[in-house]
């Protein structure tokens, strides 16, 4: 559905996307995760031809960018980060606008605002000014307009940003219930690690760079497995019997014993035969895209700072 | 690969203007032309302020025998000047559109960018006439005879000055990104249009070298315009050119602007 190729794009010499090479399938949830700055926003908006390039291809939905950009620009729905609602039209005429621009005929416009109306929730404020609407309640009518049209890609651009974490989830519950409701394919972008977990896979961006591109599950286990926490009678035999036996290295810590492997749900009832000292507790806890991110950027960082300091930090 | 339920999206979408787009961008502004009531208002007392103090205030210093009172004589400069003020304020609502993110949402839709100028252009256009066309009906009441075919003229021509004003409006606003921009440019511009367009005094009055501005001024061939109907009379007072000449310049200066501004819009993102 989308297809990026070499992607360059630099404001006034400073290269805000450095070469990124990416695509996205039809159906798929693909997010862009990176902190601000890093160029997810001026990527967007080369998608949707907001924005020309420097070099490279882009195509969404088999239309090339540069060269089609208003059938590029029919075939999508974008949220802005920003709100971008006329706060003094009612609801219902917000998105009859939206309509009319994307050349619907009346009918179908009534019969789509019912539509997408209800599904956000939105059916008894049809007829109030968005002037007297909450933060999430015009979140959730901005998204229900990208969708009126039915774009075959809906771009999303930090869709949260601004919002407590309280309307922040409510408006993912919703977004994930239109895109079973339409099955669009779903571009966004976000810095919140929590909001990237949605995703069918994400491109990690830094400084213009992509840096990591899988789904969340494989970027969480391209680091350090899960953490696995256990307490037993005899800590000290525990460790031993694990190393022996399970051919892993156990470290004692703070009373305890940790053990850092991967697939941990597998390993636990393993645990269990091998040992003969009582087991007191286990604990499981997954690497989050936090701790991903912290450990992909920060290395970024170090050797953009200093090539050579790498191996000084990590020492003998 | 499109799946079932997308529209096909070919033949519509290659076209230059959505008549569909010009009608809901148009229904728009009207929509809150209506409801800001504050610009109702101000749009319907501004003039009359200015034709029963300004106007009243002269009338009395001023020699019935140059053609017409003087309250009679600045009726069409009010029409001009509640057309001017309208015309070039109504395009604020492209800056403000940039300014809360609401231009994002049509520049992101498959409308061309002409489309949306003309969109502009028309419902800036259709609020100025409309606004003229009610000070219009003072003219009983200040002891001017306007008939039917008068008024129907009066109509064609406050059309061709407010798109010609308007358009000149979108074209200045297309390169302002702030709504404080817009007031410090506008009222550079909207003053001496005014005060140079022959609606208090005569321009045969100004001085030689200020004279010249009102030559290239828009308005003044419209307010000029405007006297042709309204003061059909032969004195110092009545309209100073060739009705037609009027005509031809307001028309070009609309379209020419007209011009700039889609290239403007065309261009820029």
């Amino acid at each position: 559905m989308i297809e990026v190729q070499d992607l360059v794009k630099s404001y006034n010499g400073l290269e805000a996307v450095r070469g990124v090479t990416f695509h996205v399938n039809e159906g798929e949830t693909f997010g862009f995760l990176g902190p601000n700055g890093a160029g997810k926003t001026t990527t967007i908006n080369i998608l949707c031809t907001l924005l020309g390039f420097n070099s490279g291809t882009v195509s969404v939905n088999g239309y090339d960018c540069r060269k089609n950009p208003r059938m590029v620009r029919s075939s999508i729905g974008l949220v802005f980060q920003e709100i971008t609602l006329d706060n003094q039209l009612t609801a219902y005429e917000n998105l009859k606008f939206h309509c009319y621009m994307y050349n619907m005929d009346r009918k179908t416009s009534e019969k789509r605002i019912d539509e997408i109306l209800e599904v956000v929730d939105l059916k008894d404020r049809r007829a109030d000014l968005v002037k007297e609407f909450s933060g999430g309640m015009k979140r959730r009518l901005e998204v229900a307009r990208g969708l009126l049209h039915r774009p075959r890609v809906l771009f999303l651009d930090e869709p949260t940003l601004g919002l407590d974490p309280q309307t922040r989830s409510h408006v993912w519950e919703f977004i994930g219930k239109l895109k079973k409701a339409e099955g669009n394919t779903v571009f966004m972008t976000t810095h919140y690690m929590d909001e990237a977990e949605v995703c069918d896979r994400i491109a990690i961006i830094d400084n213009g760079r992509i840096i990591a591109l899988a789904s969340p599950e494989e970027l969480k286990m391209s680091i350090h497995g899960d953490t696995i926490y256990i307490k037993t009678a005899d800590d000290e035999r525990a460790a031993f019997e694990i190393e022996e036996k399970l051919g892993i290295k156990a470290r004692r810590l703070d009373g305890g014993l940790v053990v850092i492997t991967e697939k941990g749900e597998r390993f636990i009832p393993r645990l269990f035969g091998a040992l003969s000292p009582g087991i007191i507790s286990v604990s499981l806890k997954r690497p989050s895209l936090e701790d991903v991110f912290i450990h992909l950027t920060g290395r970024e960082i170090r050797e953009d700072l200093n090539p050579g300091a790498r191996g000084r930090l990590q020492g003998p | 690969m499109r799946g079932a339920g997308f529209r096909d999206l070919e033949p519509v979408e290659r076209r230059m203007f959505s008549y569909k787009a010009i009608y809901v961008i148009v229904l728009r502004e009207f929509k809150r032309f209506f409801r800001q009531r504050g610009r109702l208002i101000v749009s319907v007392a501004r003039p009359l302020l200015w034709l029963f103090i300004v106007g009243s205030g002269f009338t009395t210093l001023i020699d019935v025998t140059a053609g017409a009172h003087y309250i009679q004589f600045i009726l069409p400069g009010i029409v001009g000047m509640t057309i001017l003020f309208s015309s070039i304020f109504s395009t604020i609502s492209v800056v403000w559109d940039r300014e809360f993110g609401f231009l994002r949402e049509m520049l992101v839709s498959p409308v061309s960018r002409v489309t949306i100028v003309l969109g502009k252009l028309i419902s800036g256009t259709a609020l100025s006439v409309f606004q003229g066309t009610i000070l219009l009906f003072i003219a009983p009441f200040i002891g001017l005879d306007v008939g039917v075919g008068d008024f129907l003229t009066m109509i064609v021509l406050m059309f061709i000055v407010a798109l010609s004003i308007t358009s000149l409006g979108l074209f200045v606003a297309s390169f302002l990104t702030s709504l404080e921009g817009f007031n410090v440019i506008m009222n550079f511009i909207v003053l001496p249009m005014f005060f140079l367009s022959g609606a208090l005094y005569p321009i045969e009055a100004l001085p030689g070298p200020i004279r010249a501005f009102s030559f290239i001024n828009p308005l003044a061939y419209g307010v000029d315009s405007f006297k042709h109907i309204l003061l059909p009379g032969q004195g110092r007072l009545a309209a100073e050119l060739p009705l037609t000449f009027d005509i031809i310049f307001v028309s070009l200066f609309a379209v020419a602007m007209t011009v700039l501004t889609g290239l403007v819009f065309e261009k820029k993102k």
